[in-house]
């Protein structure tokens, strides 16, 4: 007897359709995965059976939770089976929660509203507890925890009233790897231990290869393919699978480069921020973002810089773009300050957002050619430029008259790169460049680096979260942590034999499919 | 807590003391002498001299600054040039008109804002919500002097079930004094609260696309009990803004109002003295209401505080 059963669900919202005849079933214990890229439909799988759809959604089919048929009951009976029968974990630990009430109150409510004869309260420590976070008192608010902490809370909302199944909306996208390792050991755990069925929603395989029993891949709202997760790793029949798993994999074959004299040096460079004063006579205390960093890149070479949140490396690529003063120490390109706004014109930097760093009503030619301004005077050839720089990114030179609004995520970022590129600077800074793209798309553009890297001898600085996308892409990595760079050296040699402690422990963190090298 | 309300408190010290200044400073630099105002233009030069000096005005500047702001402190504010009598009392009794029918207005405002607000949320595009949104765009477009003028043709002469104008006094009882505030209040409250209630509607729209509310949707919450639990506290920072400023601008604006309905508020006080050139008096209405505007945003900034546990972390 099935847990849940989707079957020949159909979704369409304002008319639009968003799911074709999506079947799928969970027993108790199991641990099924829906994985796609985004607009596959899996999130809104997970909303329908929750039913909380947007009002203009429209759906057809049937869900059968626990033997209540989810699409039949009224929006009363459906408050009732919410957050007993089966509850929920987002992915944006940061805002699931609601700030201005305590954690103990927000778990404590689902008790109250499903659990009359338990003790809301002494539930909601219990609870708490076995999420892990015996050291936290009731009191706290959301805004006093970490990401993970909070995480663990909404997780702690959703199994307080121990319910038969629980749906989690890429409960981990938005966390560190080693924080990410941590939430997915619990979920596993708890589904083990109260053999609740886990409904896994997630766009990396690799986060599920190791713990889903089962695994749905969607594609424009239809399912492709579903199996279990060995034989499907093993063996994707569908195209598409094999094609999502060798992007998630992907090796970029990047040229060799011919290092020369040393282009960007950071010397002992330290960035204090002053803390907000507790005390009227005593001097405010100071943090120490950057702490003594010192490396250099040469001409020719691609270096990775990886970290988690809170490790000072977007405070050192400020730093470096000359963006953010230092306390001591020194950064330079070709021998002079990055201060001086003459360097400016020779560094670039693709940011993670591209949409964020267009301006929406601007044309393209207008948007990739603002790095002239920083030249002396205009280029004479400056539409043969945008023309160049746009075929170079693999777009077309029409492409010129559109606006950013047009085009898809990835040619938004392939638009970045060609505005980074115009110029021909001598750094290009990739900051987390790729991170909020597709495994399929990410793989284009990543191959579009390396093809820009054969053609122009790019000299770039890779900052990721991911260290799989840094492994491919760079010949040198630095490894960074609380202001520090605590390792530092070829990247294969670092991945294969890392000797400091926390890259260990990064490495370990990080999800890998089977067959990955 | 503490220590958010410690710093509030020493902000609003500094502001009045500022605020001090630059009354007295504007105030000395107008033109008119209030001496020769009180006496006519023929008078004689040593008379003038008398009355200046009676008046303390022959005094250095900073001397009678001090005076002034020593003499508030005490609750002496002077004597007015005009009526010889002491301005404490001229404004405890146009206060004990002004404040309540400003606490009033802002009553009446927030009772039909509120409800109005979270209404046309929760139902958002939706008939309900067109009707509420259409209904405070006439009340932001009405003048108030307008709407006082029609309150008193319908309910005072036509229906006859309040007095056009006039201010019954408290020795009169509550019920009476209230009564004769009531038509003033509304017409004071009813734009107020056109304006209240687009915020509350708009602020409480973008709460109810945060994330934590499907939360609480997820948790078996019904969608009322999410808004009210969850999302209304969320939505108030914006409204307590609004708020602050309309308790304010109660006190201090209702002076069309006031006329209207005949009431000796402060508005009326403050410009007959500005007229009469009785500059002691208008200092000291100023600096009431100054203290007044800044006490409100002292307690809106309290209010904060309890309503958004991340303010007090940052204080």
């Amino acid at each position: 007897m099935s847990l849940l059963t989707i079957s020949d669900l159909s979704l369409s919202i304002a008319g639009t359709p968003i799911l074709l005849d999506v079947s799928l079933t969970l027993a108790p214990g199991e641990v099924v995965a829906v994985t796609g890229e985004s607009g596959s439909g899996k999130s809104m799988t997970a909303l329908a059976v929750m039913q909380l759809l947007p009002a203009s959604a429209v759906a057809t089919g049937q869900i059968i939770l626990d033997s209540n048929d989810m699409l039949a009951l009224d929006e009363r009976a459906l408050c009732t089976l919410r957050g007993d029968l089966v509850g929920m974990v987002f992915q944006e630990p940061m805002t699931a929660l609601n700030p201005v009430q305590t954690i103990g109150k927000q778990v404590a409510e689902t008790v109250r509203l499903h659990r009359p004869d338990l003790d809301p309260t002494q539930r909601a420590r219990d609870v708490l507890d076995r999420v892990g976070l015996q050291a936290i008192p009731l009191s706290r608010y959301p805004h006093e925890l970490s990401g993970g902490q909070r995480q663990r809370v909404v997780i702690a909302i959703a199994i307080a009233c121990g319910p038969k199944l629980l749906i989690a909306d890429e409960p981990t996208t938005a966390l560190d790897v080693t924080t990410q390792a941590q939430i997915l050991d619990l979920l596993k755990q708890l589904a083990t231990e109260d053999g609740m069925g886990l409904l896994m929603i997630t766009h990396d395989l690799a986060v599920v290869a190791e713990m889903a029993d089962r695994i749905t891949v969607m594609r424009h709202g239809a399912v492709v393919e579903a199996g279990d997760t060995p034989a499907l790793l093993a063996n994707p029949q569908h195209p598409y699978t094999q094609a999502l798993l060798a992007a998630s994999n992907h090796q970029v074959d990047l040229p060799r480069s011919d290092e020369q004299a040393p282009l960007l040096r950071v010397q002992n460079v330290v960035r204090d921020y002053t803390l907000p004063r507790t005390r009227v006579f005593v001097p405010a205390g100071t943090h120490r973002a950057v702490d003594d960093v010192s490396f250099d890149i040469k001409r020719g070479e691609r270096v990775g810089l990886v970290g988690e949140s809170g490790c000072g490396k977007s405070t050192l690529t400020r730093a470096i773009l000359g963006l953010e003063p230092v306390q001591s120490g020194t950064i330079t390109l070709d021998g002079t300050p990055v201060t001086d706004p003459a360097v400016r014109r020779k560094m670039q930097v693709v940011f993670q957002d591209p949409y964020g760093s267009f301006n929406p009503r601007h044309r393209v030619a207008r948007l990739i050619s603002e790095p002239f301004h920083l030249l002396d005077a205009p280029p004479p050839d400056r539409d043969a430029r945008i023309a160049s720089a746009l075929t170079d990114v693999g777009l077309s030179p029409e492409d010129a008259h559109k606006y950013p609004h047009q085009f898809s995520g990835g040619q938004r970022q392939r638009l970045a790169i060609a505005r980074a590129l115009i110029i021909r600077p001598e750094l290009v800074i990739f900051d987390e460049a790729v991170s909020a793209l597709d495994v399929s798309v990410r793989a284009q553009i990543l191959d579009l680096i390396a093809d820009l890297c054969r053609q122009y001898d790019l000299t770039y600085l890779f900052i990721s979260h991911d260290l799989s996308i840094v492994r491919t892409i760079t010949d040198r990595v630095l490894v960074m942590k609380q202001g520090q760079i605590v390792e530092e050296g070829a990247t294969e040699h670092v991945f294969t034999e890392a000797t400091h402690p926390y890259t260990q422990t990064l490495i370990q963190a990080a999800p890998t499919l089977p067959g990955a090298a | 807590m503490l220590r958010y309300t410690f710093k509030r408190l020493l902000s609003l010290i500094i502001s009045l003391a500022i605020a001090s200044l630059v009354i007295f400073a504007v105030i000395e630099v107008a033109p008119g002498d209030p001496a020769s105002f009180m006496l006519g233009i023929n008078a004689a030069e040593d008379t003038l001299a008398a009355l200046r000096a009676e008046l303390g005005l022959d005094q250095p500047k900073w001397q009678r600054y001090l005076a002034w702001v020593g003499g508030m402190l005490q609750g002496d504010f002077g004597t007015s040039y005009q009526y010889r009598t002491p301005v404490s009392e001229m404004i405890a009794d146009r206060l004990w008109v002004s404040l309540p029918l400003a606490l009033y207005a802002l009553a009446l405002s927030t009772l039909i804002a509120f409800p109005a607000g979270i209404y046309a949320a929760s139902r958002r595009g939706k008939a309900g919500d067109v009707s509420v949104m259409g209904a405070t765009q006439v009340g932001v477009a009405i003048p108030n002097f307008w709407f006082a003028m029609m309150l008193v043709l319908i309910f005072a002469i036509n229906l006859r079930w309040f007095s056009a104008g006039g201010f019954a006094g408290w020795d009169k009882g509550f019920v009476a004094a209230m009564k004769s505030l009531t038509l003033p209040a509304i017409a004071l409250a009813l734009p107020q609260a056109a304006i209240l209630a687009r915020v509350m509607r708009s602020s409480l729209l973008d709460v109810l696309d945060e994330d934590f509310m499907r939360t609480a949707r997820a948790k078996g919450l019904s969608r009322g009990a999410a808004l009210r639990r969850h999302g209304l506290r969320n939505a108030m920072i914006p409204v307590l803004t609004i708020l602050g400023l309309q308790l304010s601008f109660l006190l201090a604006g209702g002076i069309i109002i006031e006329q209207v309905f005949y009431l000796p508020g402060l508005g009326r006080l403050i410009f007959q003295s500005i007229s009469a050139r009785d500059l002691i008096v208008v200092e000291s209405v100023t600096m009431l209401l100054v203290f007044a505007v800044i006490t409100v945003n002292f307690l809106v900034d309290l209010a904060y505080a309890a309503v958004d546990p991340r303010l007090r972390a940052r204080a």
